[in-house]
């Protein structure tokens, strides 16, 4: 009785020390590659995202702070600078030959410039931006609300996404992208911004537009927006994961 | 004189109950995990902040890497208005080739090589695993009577408190019937663990998702901020790397192998002392 009561003891310890031994040994950087493995891991993605939006009405607006709250350096990240020698001679004559094309499963895809952005229903507000990295950084932007903007174009019953293609490229991967489902396009605080801090959008932040999608991570808010395309789905397109940061393994839902 | 009636009896009492055992476990795994890939995320800004946004000139904690004026590195950790050489651990760490400028070591982090997405994969796989089951040790445990039982302090022994530290600081430890029960500074550890510090660990982490912001704005102004619910939680999780070293420590010293079955089997062996009999 002694002996199997130590024998299972021992195999008990011996157990709880290889569960530890297996973690810490570097098993955990094979674990971290493994497709299946990450795949295991990534199930928590669909979980969050269920849940914020079950308890998320589609209308709760992000807080809204006041100019005396506004960063004193608000630090551009990602692209701070677009080499694309279209996008530089636009940027030449301040973009007033740039564009906003409006395709893909549309009723009537549209070509809009800046001026035409402008006169469209606007919203400024002053909305706290949270980088992936960690930091936060206070701005006021003002755009195009992007849900009014979607219904003159009118969507097609199968349009589910919509893709924003931008002008710079990061690392060696290509043109940054992003997209976005339609309760996050028809949210009264995402808009397409035009300005920043009352001026017009310089080119570290994203000029002439970028998206503000207030409820997520900074990568989600597109710059230097060229072109959106409704889609039905992403998963043919580039890296099938619906974004540049997407395809390098970050959550297609940033909200969290 | 009759020796063999002096030796110190033993008896076996059923300590801990399966579900608190599976559940502390899972916990374990789940504290690891996230305090590891936490510490890969924290690397990814290795500077905290009081208040809603970061302000670089009013950082109260960061961690970085600058070259001397011979040319070699160094690791710096400033907290407040004091700066740290911290070199090899924070700040810088690694040798040779593989000396970089990061936060905390690839020793502690996971996965160890530098990869904040996949950092982010792991702690939220984990922190879902141990809210969960969190939630499930809470439900047994008011359910079962566990906590009112088992955790809650008597009147009697918040009145005796005096004697119970003066016995831990001597590591002297119940005998007997007293060793049947959590002592009252276990219990209160382990009720402020239970109750302060983990709920708190999860709603900071919650506070710095601009998604829950949206849906809860109470918990932006309960902890003063995001940045600020970023430093608690980093704060928490130091609290919780205390009290495990404290309990594990407490673990070795009070009996390593009776504690570990009793966490394992749920056996737990009492030394029941002569001098009961006379």
């Amino acid at each position: 009785m002694a002996d199997r009561t130590l024998n299972r003891r021992s195999f008990l310890t011996r157990s709880a020390a290889l569960g530890g031994a297996v973690l810490l040994g570097g098993c955990d950087n094979r674990l971290s590659r493994s497709p299946t493995f990450r795949e295991l891991l990534s199930s928590a993605e669909g979980a969050t995202q269920g849940v914020q939006r079950l308890i998320l009405s589609n209308r709760a607006l992000a807080r809204e702070y006041t100019e005396a709250d506004l960063s004193a350096h608000f630090k551009a990240n990602g692209s701070t600078q677009v080499d694309d020698p279209r996008y530089r001679s636009l940027a030449q004559s301040q973009f007033a030959d740039w564009r906003l094309k409006i395709d893909g499963l549309v009723d009537r895809p549209t070509e809009l410039s800046l001026a035409e952005l402008r006169a469209l229903p606007s919203r400024t507000q002053i909305t706290r931006h949270d980088c992936v990295e960690g930091w936060s950084a206070i701005g006021k932007w003002t755009g195009a609300q992007l849900g009014p903007l979607l219904q003159s174009v009118g969507l097609k019953p199968d349009a589910r996404y919509l893709v924003l293609h931008c002008a710079d490229t990061l690392g060696r991967d290509g043109l940054y992208y992003e997209s976005i489902d339609l309760i996050d396009a028809f949210h009264p605080q995402t808009i397409l911004a035009y300005d920043m801090n009352g001026a017009a959008l310089t080119e570290p932040h994203g000029a002439p537009l970028r998206l503000r999608v207030e409820r997520q991570l900074g990568y989600k808010h597109a710059k230097y927006v060229m072109r959106i395309e409704a889609v039905s789905s992403f998963e043919k397109m580039r890296g099938g994961r619906g974004g540049f940061w997407e395809d390098l393994g970050y959550e297609w839902y940033a909200g969290i | 004189m009759h020796t063999a009636a002096i030796a110190p009896r033993t008896e076996f009492i059923y300590r801990h109950a399966l579900i608190v055992r599976i559940t502390h476990w899972i916990n374990v795994l789940c504290l690891l995990v996230l305090l590891m890939s936490g510490l890969q995320i924290f690397n990814a800004h290795a500077t905290l902040y009081w208040g809603s946004k970061s302000e670089p000139d009013r950082a109260i904690l960061s961690m970085r890497a600058v070259q001397r004026e011979d040319g070699s590195y160094a690791g710096l950790t400033t907290i407040g208005s004091h700066t740290f050489d911290t070199t090899g651990v924070l700040g810088l760490s690694g040798s040779g080739e593989d000396l970089e400028s990061r936060g905390f070591p690839a020793w502690i982090t996971l996965p160890s090589y530098r990869d904040l997405a996949t950092g982010r994969r792991w702690h939220f796989f984990f922190a879902w695993l141990f809210v969960l089951n969190g939630l499930g040790y809470l439900a047994y445990s008011l359910w079962s009577g566990h906590v009112r039982r088992d955790l809650a302090p008597t009147r009697g022994e918040l009145e005796h408190i005096g004697t119970s530290i003066s016995e831990h600081i001597r590591f002297r430890f119940p005998k007997g019937e007293e060793a049947k029960r959590y002592n009252v500074l276990q219990k209160l550890a382990y009720l402020a663990v239970i109750f302060g510090l983990l709920p708190l660990v999860v709603l900071s982490g919650l506070t710095m998702s601009p998604g829950l912001d949206s849906a809860f704005p109470f918990l932006l102004d309960l902890f003063g901020g995001r940045q600020s619910a970023r430093t608690v939680h980093f704060l928490c999780a130091t609290g919780i790397v205390l009290f495990v070293l404290v309990h594990v420590f407490m673990v070795f010293v009070s009996g390593l192998w009776n504690n570990l079955r009793s966490m394992i089997t749920g056996r737990y062996e009492i030394d029941t002392p002569e001098g009961g009999h006379g």
